[in-house]
This record gives C-alpha cells, structure tokens and sequence, in this order.
C-alpha cells in the first residue's frame, strides 16, 4: 500500500524539473532569440517599403505617425487621406474610409490594416489609435479633444 | 496509510479573527480611493475622461500578478513540503488572479474601443495577456476535475508555476516586441493630479486583492478540515475503527 503511495511522488521531480526546464529555454528563446524581430504588431513605412513590389496588395498592418498637416478629411464622401511617417522620415499615403477614432489628430500614432495599392496608396480597412504612456493635464486655456472637434466639426458620436 | 501527513499538516478550520474588520477597510478604501482619484483629476489633453479607466484597470492589472506571485510561492512550497496549506493557499489565489485578468481584459477592451477604435487587437501584450487568463481557468478546472487531493494538487502546482512564469512575459511584451498597447507608465509620465489617484487605487486594490485571497483561503481551510473529519470517520468504519 504505502508503495503505491509513494510511487508517483518519486516521478515526479523528473517531470516537473524537465518542465520547467523546458519553459525556461522556452523563455530564455522569447527573450535572447529571433524573435524580437518577428513578434511586431505592425510594420513602420521604411520596412513596408523595403518590401518593394512584393508589398503590393497583400494584407498588412502599417503603423507610424500622423504626417502634420497631411490630413485630408472630406466630409461629405467621409473619405479620410494622411501620410504616416516614421523615425525614417518615410512617407506612406493611406486612404481610409469613415470618421476615426476620437484621438485621431496631426502626430497622433497609428496602426492601419489594408493593403498597399499599385499607386502606392494604402488602402486602410481598420484605422488604429497607438497612444502614448503619458497622460497629461490641459494646459490653461486648452481644452480635451479640441484637435478633433475642429478637424471633423459636426461629426461625432 | 495517510495518516502520516495528517499528523504533520493538521488542517483546521481558521479563527474569524480581525478580517472582518480589514474587509470593511479594504473595501472602504477602494470607494475613497476611485472617489478621490475621479474628483481631482481633469481630463486628459488627448482622451478626455476616458483616461479615468486607467484608475481600475491599471491597479488591477498589476495586482493581479500579486496573485499568480502567491501562486508560485504556494505551488513551489506544495511540491517542496507536500503542505496542504500552500496547495489551498495556491488555489485561493488563482481564483482572484482568475476574476481579476478577466476583469483587466474586460476594462481594457472597454477602454480600447473608444480611445483605439477596436475592442481587441491580437497584439502581443493583450494575447499573452489572454493566455494568462486561460491558464488560470485551466488551473481551476483542473481542480473540479480532479478528485484525489493530492493528485490535483501536484498537477495544478504544476500549472500553477506554468502560468506564473507567463507573467514576466505579458508585462515585459510591451517592451520586448512592438505591440499597439502603450508602454507602462512612469511618475514621470503623467501629471501629478493622475499620480496621486493611481497610487491611491493601486494600494487600495492591494488590500482588496489580501482580503480576496484570505477569504477564499479560509473558505478552502474549512472546508478542507470538514473533508478530511469525514475521511477519517469513513476510514474509521471501514477499518473498524
């Protein structure tokens, strides 16, 4: 009787130590492998770019910076065109289609899901807002949101 | 046969003591702390109001690895002592830290959608996010299915260390890989008047996440005691006493 007991607890210090030994390179992969390089949630414009024609008309994730003054609303065919850039000073037209998100303003991140069109226009299905960590208080005389309710006035939720 | 442990590892059930009154405390000082934390916040220069989430989300997310932190300890003390304790004790935890990455998922899509534009985005912090969550359920399923006491505490020690091991994982992906979810943020990335309520919160939920934990643990000590009286009255009339 006290064999049977017994008998799993001496397995079982193989099984949880080659476990564990087993998530720990699997960790130690994740952190000092290849994949940082491979988990991104978006490519910025010079990786899209670098990708040439193969670029063209397969489904991606495009994400940067709002170029300033490169937003282009119309509000009557609620068609939305901006440049995204990044650090690269590259430039990527996008095309989008509806109002954007509430944050959505000059310099503001964002990340695109579409496809890159023969004219080197992106076209956007999903526009996505990437903020920052910061959070900041309304300077004096500033009020939340403003950047918005001027770009797109008379729209809104 | 069993009664080598019991001798070592008398359950019994835990003395109501002063929790109570740390309940009524904690759960105060979560009311005062969202109150405070709301009233002397103005709104955020890009997000309005909606930054206002960040007081629960932010609090509980970080808390919650206080739980699967509790379930490390007591899945490594189970398989190092065989103590019952350290397994209930586990257990406890990995139903708080269950309810609360749900919770953080939860307010994180409802903050998502109006400030991102989308509920959800297979990014890397909110899917490895999603398989703590799904770890932890695993783990608690694991429990109701397994009826041998130690069995299910070996095998759900096991998970239990599986699933705290995702947790350096999900904080540092935002900053191994690039992810659409921010950063953490620093003291010195937002404004005083947003510091103050997020440590407020933060404590506050700290005392909850304690309270939490202690109940269900003592609920598991009883219930556990209550188990194992009648396992010893049934040995006893089947042994003859």
């Amino acid at each position: 009787m006290t064999e049977q007991v017994s008998a799993p607890r001496r397995k079982l210090p193989v099984l949880v130590s080659s476990g564990a030994a087993l998530v720990v390179a699997l960790l130690g992969w994740l952190i000092y492998g290849g994949l940082d390089k491979n988990i991104v949630y978006f490519l910025e414009p010079h990786e899209l770019l670098a990708r040439g024609t193969d670029a063209v008309d397969s489904p991606v994730r495009l994400g940067g910076l709002v170029r300033p003054g490169s937003v282009d609303w119309n509000e009557s065919a609620r068609a939305l065109r901006f440049d995204i850039t990044d650090t690269t000073q590259s430039v990527i037209r996008v095309v989008s289609t509806g109002q954007p998100p509430q944050m959505f303003r000059d310099g503001q991140g964002v990340v695109v899901e579409g496809r890159l069109g023969r004219d080197s226009v992106f076209a956007a299905s999903t526009l996505i807002i990437k903020h920052t960590n910061e959070y900041r208080a309304p300077k004096a005389g500033e009020h939340p949101r403003e950047a918005y309710k001027t770009l797109f006035k008379g729209a809104g939720p | 046969m069993t009664t080598t442990r019991q001798e070592t590892d008398v359950i019994a059930p835990p003395a109501p003591g002063r929790w109570r009154l740390f309940g009524v405390f904690a759960i105060a000082s979560l009311v005062v702390a969202q109150v405070v934390a709301v009233v002397i916040s103005p709104p955020d220069r890009d997000m309005g109001h909606l930054q206002k989430i960040m007081y629960v989300h932010f609090p509980i997310a970080l808390n919650m690895f206080v739980c699967y932190l509790v379930v490390l300890i007591g899945s490594v003390r189970y398989l190092m002592l065989r103590s019952e304790r350290a397994d209930l004790l586990a257990a406890s935890a990995a139903e708080v830290g269950a309810v609360m990455t749900g919770l953080t998922l939860a307010l994180g899509m409802l903050w998502a959608k109006p400030t991102w534009g989308v509920w959800w985005a297979w990014d890397p912090r909110l899917t490895s996010t999603l398989v703590l969550f799904l770890l932890a359920t695993a783990y608690l399923a694991l429990r109701a299915f397994v009826d041998d006491p130690e069995r299910r505490a070996t095998w759900s020690a096991t998970v239990g260390i599986l699933g705290a091991l995702n947790v350096p994982i999900v904080y540092m992906s935002v900053r191994w890989w690039r992810t659409l979810h921010q950063v953490q943020s620093s003291p010195s990335s937002l404004d005083p008047e947003y510091v103050i309520g997020v440590r407020l919160n933060l404590t506050a939920v700290l005392l909850v996440t304690v309270y939490l934990i202690h109940s269900r643990y003592a609920a598991a000590l009883t219930e556990r005691a209550a188990e194992n009286r009648a396992m010893a009255a049934a040995l006893g009339a089947n042994h003859g006493g």
